[in-house]
């Protein structure tokens, strides 16, 4: 019986892929990536893989044996609790959220990325956190997988950008902010951005990038839910440390104390 | 005949036959048409205490008549899968259209389901006909091989055919507990010969993210 199921000989029938006909480290479609595993780990965001074939195994970045991945690829331990390891020899299907999937290959340069669109990585790569609240950079060479809505697209600067349609930027300096000129004027051009009344294009925000360097954008302005990156240690200097400002926050508080050697909140363990 | 318009959109060609669909899903029909409900499933008196003790509740109807008839749901991809002779196991809320020559029925599926969290029970579609099965994303079909087992994640599992064994694996530890586990906790494994479909996004599981 089963001669005869499936089979790409079938017109009009699926495509059936197994461990030969999978693509390695391309994607099968456009929302689905397939990694082939052969000695060298992958990194993962926890619940992204869908299938696998082969022997895999799957363990959470943390104490014990994969301890010195915090140290040697994961700098900033603020969000390491999210990602897993992928070990053992096989091909692994990655998805998520039914959003395009891309992969892109990094050779010895940077990129940074925001937290909800990186799916996973090669351990050749060092993952930081950014100084940007909510994104992280990728320093190193190797390949990379990333999440988006609709295909990504890449411009290069100097170029405007919308905020929701910014996946990352490649190689350049940091953005600033840009507000249109009639935005900031006067009393009118204030009350007009604050309710939108007597038109308000809802363009008058965006984002400025100059410099050499490569800027991706998602081809909608829907938004990935946000993935916090993890809250950084207040310090003076430190940007995004909240609107605690310079002072310590109490210990109750998000983003207060943490016991040493702890990985993220607790809640974030748990996927609440 | 089943065909695929798009991928959202089935078009189903019809000369007097009828076909089983999900309630509600019919979106246009040229032709002559009449669409009846079938209460439990179509499957009788025993189908419909099966269905409501398993809770694989489907509601049914049956769409008999000549013409074109176009299925979709809420612009879910849609995959279509001929049996010739073997067995599907779908999810119920995955099912859009099957031919009304395939019989359907509930069977357990042992700790799977609940994993998965939409219970203990898949939908079973058997004999010679097409069936039209919904995924978000488009599916993608894997084979299972005696040389080559595969393992799922239930989340985004949608259904199997063929001759194969599932077995629900479990790699929850104690570190699972410390909140540090790998993500996947729960996988199904598939062994010996078929197809399995995957659709690439996962629902929300008990244990999703442990």
């Amino acid at each position: 019986m089963s001669a005869h199921i499936g089979g790409q000989g079938a017109p009009g029938g699926p495509v059936v892929f197994d461990p030969e006909t999978l693509p390695t480290d391309d994607n099968v479609n456009p929302y689905t990536f397939c990694v082939e595993l052969k000695g060298s780990p992958w990194f993962l965001q926890k619940g992204k893989m869908i299938a696998y074939y082969g022997a895999m195994e799957f363990n959470g970045v943390g104490h014990g044996r994969l301890d010195r991945l915090v140290r040697t690829s994961f700098h900033s331990p603020l969000h390491a609790s999210d990602w897993v390891v992928a070990e053992g020899s096989g091909k692994m299907l990655l998805a998520d959220r039914a959003l395009d999937v891309n992969s892109f290959d990094l050779d010895d340069g940077n990129l940074t990325v925001r937290a909800g669109h990186l799916l996973a990585f090669q351990p050749s790569l060092a993952l930081k956190q950014s100084i940007v609240p909510g994104f992280l950079t990728l320093i190193g060479t190797g390949k990379f997988v990333a999440a988006s809505n609709g295909p990504v697209v890449f411009m290069e600067p100097p170029l405007r950008v919308d905020p929701q349609a910014l996946v990352g930027w490649a190689d350049c300096p940091s953005p600033c902010h840009h507000y249109d000129h009639g935005y900031l004027t006067g009393v009118l051009g204030g009350l007009r951005a604050m309710t939108g009344l007597g038109g308000a294009s809802g363009e008058e925000h965006q984002f400025e990038f100059v410099g050499a360097g490569t800027v991706l954008l998602q081809s909608s302005e829907a938004l990935l839910p946000e993935r916090s990156a993890g809250q950084v240690p207040a310090g003076p200097g430190v940007p995004g440390d909240g609107p605690g400002g310079p002072g310590a926050p109490g210990p109750g508080s998000p983003g207060g104390a943490r016991l040493p050697g702890q990985l993220g909140d607790l809640q974030r363990r748990f996927g609440l | 005949m089943f065909r695929l318009q798009g991928s959202k959109v089935l078009a189903v060609e019809m000369t007097g036959d009828a076909v089983k669909a999900k309630n509600g899903s019919m979106v246009a029909y040229d032709g002559r048409m009449a669409f009846k409900k079938l209460t439990g499933g179509g499957e009788g008196l025993r189908g419909m205490v099966a269905r409501r003790l398993t809770g694989e509740q489907m509601t049914v109807m049956e769409v008999r008549g000549q013409g074109t008839c176009w299925f979709a749901d809420r612009a879910s991809e849609i995959n279509l899968v001929t049996l010739r002779g073997d067995r599907l196991h779908v999810e119920a809320s995955n099912l859009l259209v099957t031919d009304a020559g395939l019989r359907t029925g509930t069977t357990f599926t042992g700790l799977r389901g609940a994993a998965r969290g939409n219970g203990l029970f898949t939908t079973t579609v058997e004999g010679h006909g097409q069936a039209a099965l919904l995924s978000d994303g488009p599916a993608v079909v894997l084979r299972v091989s005696p040389r080559y087992p595969l393992t799922v994640d239930p989340g985004a599992y949608i259904a199997h055919q063929g001759e194969v064994r599932q077995s629900f694996q479990s790699g929850v530890t104690f570190r699972t507990f410390l909140g540090e586990g790998g993500g996947e906790a729960f996988q199904i494994r598939f062994e010996g010969d078929g197809l399995v479909y995957v659709q690439p996004s996962e629902r929300n599981t008990i244990a999703g993210d442990l």
